[in-house]
């Protein structure tokens, strides 16, 4: 882990060679706008907001213009996180999203911080809230269980399961639906069944509540592939709690007898 | 039985060189695809039935060969007598017999199917003489048309393998780098990097494996240059790919090929197999402690997979989208190892380098610029198809001394190079010579090859919808500038066409360009606009006369032009009452006729049929 110093907007800056210069900038307490960029899953750069500006001294006064979540540390670099340019390209950026999701309040708040109230594009014939930032699939891709993906190309990209029809490899966990920045995958729990991507799931029932926990198929996978003991989801969470401050109440009764 | 070693191979080289030499005649019949969808097939299984009953002294249908493409394949299907070099084109299986009766037997010519030089109206009755080949100079197509595409023997006859045999025996990884480097090889594919810099960074990265990869995912629109090379000599292309992977210190090999050429995909899977059954791929090559294989994958047509980071995504099984470069390939490429991948017609540059050395390669072309490039030419000029020139020579006499100078006669518009990404360049850039740095100079570039030349009768402004349009269904939608940007640049050059556009918006285009330009994750998005950009530089006019007057001076923006009838010019024949598909058009026999506005589909339908030149259209 080599040491190397930066000079960002200015001021010299410590950090690791080759480490992402997002978390660096992020560190020194930089606003960095990001709209694909999530600390679970490998950098994206798709929507390319967290763009700073580059150049070394060697490079002739050349600069470059690079999304900041996958370019690595290195010594001597010179940043600027908001030249005119950068502050254009996210201007631009943030009114082409606002022509794709004119709905989308994480984009709304982010456009008007930079001053775009309003598209001044056409907006597209199909507007939803969807930002293409592939959060979801990247998790559930981490996750192991590639059951979504992005399909098609172009403007024509979306979210979806393989042919459109309930993915075999989803196990109800939502950790995409619930990593959705803008809330666009939608999920419900209906009388102890969720349904999701279209696929249908029972949830197991907490044998102590009565209350429906989670679904059978991620028990499942968290038993067989993260060492959970299978006796911990016969009861959901709050009923552990309860157990455990019943179990605590107990301790401390025996503690003060003891005492006594 | 395998060659095990060099003087093994050149043995069988001799060998090979006496076979195909054996008849002092040899017919060839071009079997690329353009030949073969126009019935080359029919016309070798005619030449199969005709020599089966008769015999000729010194000949025999050994000397019959079916070979890659000749790059003409608007005359197509071409047959040439070889060692006269007489050449015969839009050949028919009936005329057959009467090519062995009277040219292979009698040795005389058959005029009517001869090449009529369109400038002069002359026959040409060599194949050298036809001045489409005159002025080309084939280093990379050197094989192309002259030897049997699946056929092994042929390509040792004519030298093959001795390059790799030549750096295997005699060179260390390091000096062949040198030599590659030295020779001043630059990329095919487009971006033009030198190919002896790639392999050495490669090289010198510390890996327990390293990969090479052929990119054979041709994708601009009408460009068939990496496709006839794979198809009609498949091992040169694997030739090189072994020269590398011994130069970078590889084991395994790729290419990414098309599923959309399965000619192609056939015979590179023959040339595998029989590389295999001759000990040239596998374990000990020619004795040697170098080893390689190659696999073949096909891809399934997305034009973004011909860039290198999302076609090596896409050889791993993910879906292909590219990924930011800031740690470039080379060193972090496929499966995250070191990967050097170079497009098909660099691959097949490699093993004529090797045979001949780096300075009679630097001798050809220009300074920076060795070498010779392949495109495809296309478009308004008199001959189309696959010519390869060298380096430096200008784009005049690309078209009108190898193109045989615009169609009908009409002027010259612009000349569009380097695929959907490249640039539209006028008439003033005529002269200006093709290479990788001239045509970035003048906002185009080379791409992998594409030139289409346009008359007075294209308009720019469609030109540059077209392309966006393209892209915009191609970009694989990953970053915001790419997918969005392009997006709404097309739109917005939509409306250029329709008449709506302002000139703010036109402000509006080049603003818009720019920051695609440079915040796009990959060359696709970085590229995109380039259509648009340089129609905008060269042709501003034309753009302002679409805003400013509502009008479209090429006549092809159906929403500011009409159809109407000269009355002068009208014999009133019906013929355009025919063929309108609408009912637009009215009129009596002998009278001049009428055409509804309000129907008109602006088809142009009526134009094709109208002997007199009756409708005015503008």
């Amino acid at each position: 882990m080599k040491p190397v110093t930066l000079t960002i907007n200015g001021k010299l800056v410590r950090a690791t060679q080759g480490e992402y210069l997002l978390g660096v900038l992020r560190r020194e307490k930089i606003d960095i706008p990001a709209l694909c960029h999530h600390e679970a899953v490998e950098p994206y750069g798709g929507c390319r907001l967290c763009t700073i500006e580059v150049t070394k001294p060697e490079w002739d006064g050349w600069k470059d213009y690079v999304t900041s979540c996958l370019y690595p540390a290195a010594d001597g670099l010179i940043i600027q996180t908001d030249s005119p340019q950068v502050i254009e390209i996210r201007r631009t950026i943030l009114d082409l999203y606002l022509a794709r999701c004119p709905e989308a309040k994480l984009v709304q708040d982010l456009a008007a911080k930079y001053g775009v109230m309003k598209t001044s594009y056409q907006t597209v014939p199909e507007p939803n809230d969807c930002i293409l930032c592939s959060i979801c699939t990247r998790i559930c891709d981490t996750m192991g269980f590639k059951a979504i993906s992005t399909v098609n190309r172009g403007h024509g990209k979306e979210v979806a399961p393989p042919l459109d029809q309930p993915p075999d490899a989803c196990v109800g966990c939502l950790a995409c639906a619930l990593n959705c920045p803008t809330n666009y995958i939608k999920w419900k729990d209906v009388g102890g069944t969720r349904e999701i991507w279209g696929k249908k799931f029972e949830l197991i029932r907490c044998e102590q509540t009565g209350q429906p926990t989670i679904t059978r198929e991620f028990a499942d996978y968290l038993i067989a592939n993260r060492n959970i003991n299978a006796d911990y989801f016969k009861i959901k969470d709050s009923a552990h709690r309860t157990e455990t401050s019943l179990g605590l109440g107990k301790i401390a009764q025996w503690t003060r007898e003891e005492v006594k | 039985m395998g060659i095990t070693s060099s003087k093994q191979l050149l043995e069988m080289h001799k060998e090979c060189k006496a076979t195909f030499e054996k008849y002092p005649k040899k017919v060839i019949v071009c079997c690329g695809t353009g030949c073969i969808a126009n019935g080359a097939r029919k016309i070798v299984e005619a030449f199969q039935a005709a020599l089966a009953e008769r015999k000729i002294k010194d000949f025999s249908i050994e000397a019959v060969k079916e070979t890659g493409c000749h790059g003409f394949c608007e005359q197509g299907p071409l047959v040439v007598i070889e060692p006269h070099g007489t050449f015969y084109t839009h050949v028919k299986p009936k005329d057959v017999e009467a090519i062995v009766e009277k040219s292979i037997a009698g040795g005389e010519v058959i005029e009517p199917l001869l090449y009529t030089n369109p400038v002069t109206g002359n026959k040409v009755e060599r194949y050298q003489d036809v001045s489409f080949f005159t002025h080309q100079h084939r280093i990379a197509l050197r094989n192309l048309g002259k030897i049997a595409a699946h056929d092994i023997r042929d390509y040792i006859a004519v030298g093959g393998y001795q390059g790799l045999a030549k750096v295997l025996t005699s060179m260390t990884p390091d000096q062949v780098i040198d030599l590659i480097a030295d020779s001043g090889l630059r990329g095919r594919g487009g971006g033009g990097f030198p190919a002896g810099k790639k392999w050495r960074t490669c090289r010198n990265v510390e890996s327990d494996v390293r990969y090479v990869i052929c990119n054979g995912d041709e994708g601009d629109p009408g460009a068939f240059m990496d496709r006839s090379m794979m198809e009609g000599d498949p091992h040169s292309v694997l030739e090189g790919m072994m020269i590398a992977a011994f130069a970078v210190g590889a084991k395994n090999g790729y290419i990414y090929v098309r599923e959309e050429y399965p000619l192609a995909v056939i015979h590179l899977q023959k040339a595998i197999q029989d590389c295999e059954k001759h000990g040239l791929l596998g374990d000990n090559i020619l004795g040697t402690n170098f080893s390689f294989r190659i696999r073949i994958n096909r891809g399934a047509g997305a034009f973004v997979c011909g860039e290198s980071s999302a076609l090596m995504r896409s050889v791993a099984g993910e879906v292909g989208e590219p990924r930011a470069k800031y740690i470039h390939s080379v060193i972090k490429g496929l499966w995250d190892k070191p990967t050097v991948l170079n497009n098909v017609e660099t691959y097949a540059n490699v093993p004529i380098i090797a045979m001949n050395g780096p300075e009679w390669f630097k001798s050809i072309g220009v300074k920076n610029n060795s070498g010779t490039k392949v495109f495809s030419l296309v478009g308004k000029v008199r001959n189309t198809g696959l010519i390869e020139v060298a380096m430096g020579t200008t784009l005049r006499e690309i078209i009108y001394d190898i193109g045989g100078g615009m169609l009908d006669g009409r002027p010259f518009k612009a000349v569009q190079t380097g695929g959907p990404s490249g640039g539209c360049l006028p008439a003033p850039q005529l002269d200006l010579p093709v290479d990788f740095d001239s045509l970035t100079a003048v906002g185009s570039m080379m791409g992998s090859g594409g030139m289409i030349v346009m008359d007075d009768k294209t308009c720019m402004v469609d030109v540059a919808r077209y392309f966006l349009h393209f892209l915009v269904s191609e970009s694989c939608g990953k970053c915001v500038p790419c997918r969005e940007g392009l997006y709404q640049l097309h739109e917005l050059t939509e409306r250029v066409c329709t008449g709506e556009a302002t000139e703010a918006d036109l402000e509006k285009m080049e603003k818009l360009s720019e920051v695609v330009i440079t915040a796009s994750l990959c060359g696709l998005g970085k590229s995109g606009p380039n259509p648009l950009m340089s129609t905008i530089k060269y042709f501003r006019d034309e753009y302002l006369t679409h805003i400013r007057e509502k009008r479209c001076p090429a006549a092809v923006c159906k929403k500011l032009i009409t159809y109407t009838v000269i009355e002068e010019k009208c014999t009133g024949c019906m013929a355009c009452i025919t063929a309108c598909a609408y009912n637009a058009i009215t009129g009596e026999r002998k009278k001049p006729h009428f055409i509804h506005q309000e129907k008109c589909e602006k088809c142009g339908a009526c134009v094709a049929v109208c002997k007199p030149d009756a409708i005015l259209v503008e």
